[in-house]
């Protein structure tokens, strides 16, 4: 007999976890420990040459961290998943694994302000190239392919204008190129959008934003979609030759569909040591269990509020995917049919200036650098988040000087709409 | 039989029902992925032979090497074959004329011969393909979640603390069949496994 196969909602809760084997305690613990005692020196000896399962050092895993891991990978529909300590952190953990010094990954211009900042100066001291992408460009991801190509990075919902990417037509650019898809899947969440059912190979979230939800504890993730075949053309060096850290073990040829995930955690997590901690997986687990509830009164909440500022006179435009009017609205109800998010940027006929006014007039959303806690908040991405960017980078990621980005909670619509109404009118 | 995605129970009703495995083309290199899954087979109880005629006069973790499958001289439940699958034909070939046959004929990750498998089930013997049986294993007692792997199984029991030689239950909720949906993405993209 076959199990029925259970509901999102229903893994958010259950997955990954069960009552602990020591004590009975049905909430997962918090294993706040370094390292873990070997049962004999034959154990420790399996453990450090990866033929046993089971814990040494919370640097590589933890029990805690590892219910973490499995929640999400069977949310998003994938063999594995690794946890470290910010989004920044996973996209650090992900490339390191694909890049060697010299080679070269496509990314989306439309990402998160941090990312753009990553992806061209941090990792350009590692000899890691970025080309850019126009996600409304298809194209463009075409063109930009050359043999040193290892990798395609996009955002599913792209921060700070929450438009929406068409990640099938990349997931085709992807395949015919050899090379996996990265999507960072932060503002969706896999309750909204699914990435690996679209073609992804590799999803990164920052869990500090929606899947948390709470904005009380940083963490990442990455999650092996099980899709790729590191083996094909000898690209990927760290998953298909025999690894001298680990004596000669290949790690393709050991674990199969979830090798990445494995080489992100015995390569990348080990050696570059950014783990997350016990009590943070703790805090972002809880958070998940409600991940279906808060996501709906997200979305509901967004649109109600987008609704609002396209109808008022003091708004230019409202960029926000789920109104029928948005140039990616057709995208968002088939990529995200149950919500377009709740992170949108709206633009004021004062430019500038009015935006400044507004984010110091509003007394209910909190000005601050973040998004997808249950409080409300707002920014003025390009004095902020995106101020490094020259300015027509900053008008090409969706973050001109008039533009201000909203991050909706879940408070009652009707006061955070009263809340932009009175500072709009200020 | 579908061998590109196998339901959970297949594979469940597989590995609590054997209880010796004779492991073809086991290395006693001990990076080598046929180490792994002997040893780990042998910590979780079967009873492990390995078979390998290049280190006859050896031994695996206790268990002396035999040559060939008609050498082990006593019947076996499974037969696992750690070969490419240009060897499997043959392999499959010996294993029938056993006597008493093997219940079970398991092809490792990577490897799968369609045409060695019918052969197979044509007399009964039921066949996994392109599997490794120590994942499969953690998997399904979820002891494969420490390493942040997706157990696809869901349980609400209090599991016991795994020791030394200890079978582990089986029997959880499963949650998506044989394989994740992307993992069947997978295995189509890459047409015939080598």
């Amino acid at each position: 007999m076959t199990d029925r196969l259970p509901g999102f909602s229903t893994l958010a809760v259950h997955a990954g976890a069960q009552p602990d084997p020591t004590t009975g305690a049905r909430v997962t613990p918090i294993y706040q420990t370094t390292s873990f005692v070997f049962n004999d020196a034959d154990h420790a000896a399996s453990l450090f040459g990866l033929q046993a399962f089971g814990n040494i050092y919370t640097r590589i895993g933890n029990p805690t961290t590892a219910v973490l891991e499995e929640r999400i990978a069977a949310l998003e529909g994938g063999t594995a998943a690794l946890a470290v300590a910010s989004g920044h952190a996973a996209q650090v953990v992900v490339l390191q694994q694909l890049l060697m010094p010299g080679d070269e990954f496509i990314a989306a211009r439309k990402l998160y302000g941090g990312s753009i900042n990553q992806f061209t100066h941090a990792f350009k001291s590692f000899g890691w190239n970025v080309a850019w992408a126009d996600p409304d460009d298809i194209g463009s991801f075409e063109r930009a392919v050359t043999p040193r190509t290892k990798a395609i990075f996009i955002e599913s919902i792209a921060n700070p204008a929450g438009s929406i990417t068409d990640i099938e037509a990349i997931a085709e650019v992807a395949r015919k190129a050899g090379v996996p898809l990265i999507v960072d899947n932060t503002l969706a969440t896999p309750y909204l959008i699914r990435p690996i059912d679209h073609g992804a190979d590799i999803v990164v979230h920052s869990l500090t934003k929606f899947l948390g939800g709470h904005g009380n504890s940083l963490g990442g993730i990455i999650v092996d979609g099980g899709t790729f075949d590191w083996s094909k053309d000898n690209k990927y060096p760290m998953l298909n030759e025999p690894r001298p850290e680990y004596h000669g073990i290949r790690i393709q040829e050991t674990f199969g569909n979830f090798a990445f995930a494995i080489a992100c955690r015995v390569l990348g997590l080990r050696d570059l040591g950014p783990a997350l901690s016990p009590f943070n997986a703790f805090m972002i687990l809880t958070g998940i269990e409600t991940l279906p509830l808060r996501m709906q009164k997200h979305c509901e909440n967004a649109k109600a509020v987008a609704e609002f500022l396209a109808g008022h006179p003091a708004v230019a435009a409202v960029n926000y995917a789920g109104l029928a009017s948005d140039r990616y609205n057709k995208l968002a109800r088939k990529y995200a049919p149950k919500g377009a998010g709740a992170v949108f940027t709206f633009s004021l006929r004062g430019g500038y200036d009015a935006g400044v006014s507004l984010v110091s007039n509003l007394k209910l959303f909190s000005h601050l650098a973040n998004v997808g806690d249950t409080r409300s908040l707002v920014i003025h991405p390009a004095s902020t988040t995106h101020s490094q960017l020259d300015d027509d980078a900053k008008v090409r990621s969706g973050a001109g000087p008039d533009v201000v980005r909203l991050s909706i909670g879940i408070e009652d619509k009707e006061d955070l709409i009263a809340d932009l109404e009175r500072a709009l009118s200020a | 039989m579908n061998h590109d995605a196998y339901d959970d129970n297949y594979i469940r009703s597989i590995l609590n029902s054997v209880k010796s495995i004779a492991m073809v083309g086991a290395s006693p290199v001990n990076v080598r992925p046929s180490y792994f899954a002997f040893k780990y087979l042998a910590q979780r109880g079967y009873d492990m032979v390995p078979v390998n005629p290049g280190h006859v006069g050896k031994q695996l973790l206790g268990k002396p090497f035999v040559a060939s499958l008609s050498d082990i001289g006593r019947p076996v439940d499974m037969i696992d074959i750690f070969r490419s699958s240009s060897h499997i034909m043959p392999v499959v070939n010996e294993a029938l004329t056993l006597s008493p046959l093997p219940k079970v004929i398991w092809m490792q990750l990577g490897a799968r011969d369609d045409a060695a498998a019918e052969k197979a089930e044509a007399v009964g013997i039921k066949v996994v393909m392109n599997r490794c049986p120590k994942i499969e294993y953690g998997r399904l007692s979820s002891e494969i979640s420490w390493m942040g792997v997706n157990s696809r199984t869901l349980s609400s029991k209090r599991a016991p603390i795994p020791t030394q030689g200890m079978r582990l239950s089986l029997n959880r909720m499963s949650v998506g069949g044989g394989a994740t949906a992307a993992s069947d993405r997978a295995a189509k993209n890459k047409g015939e496994p080598t």
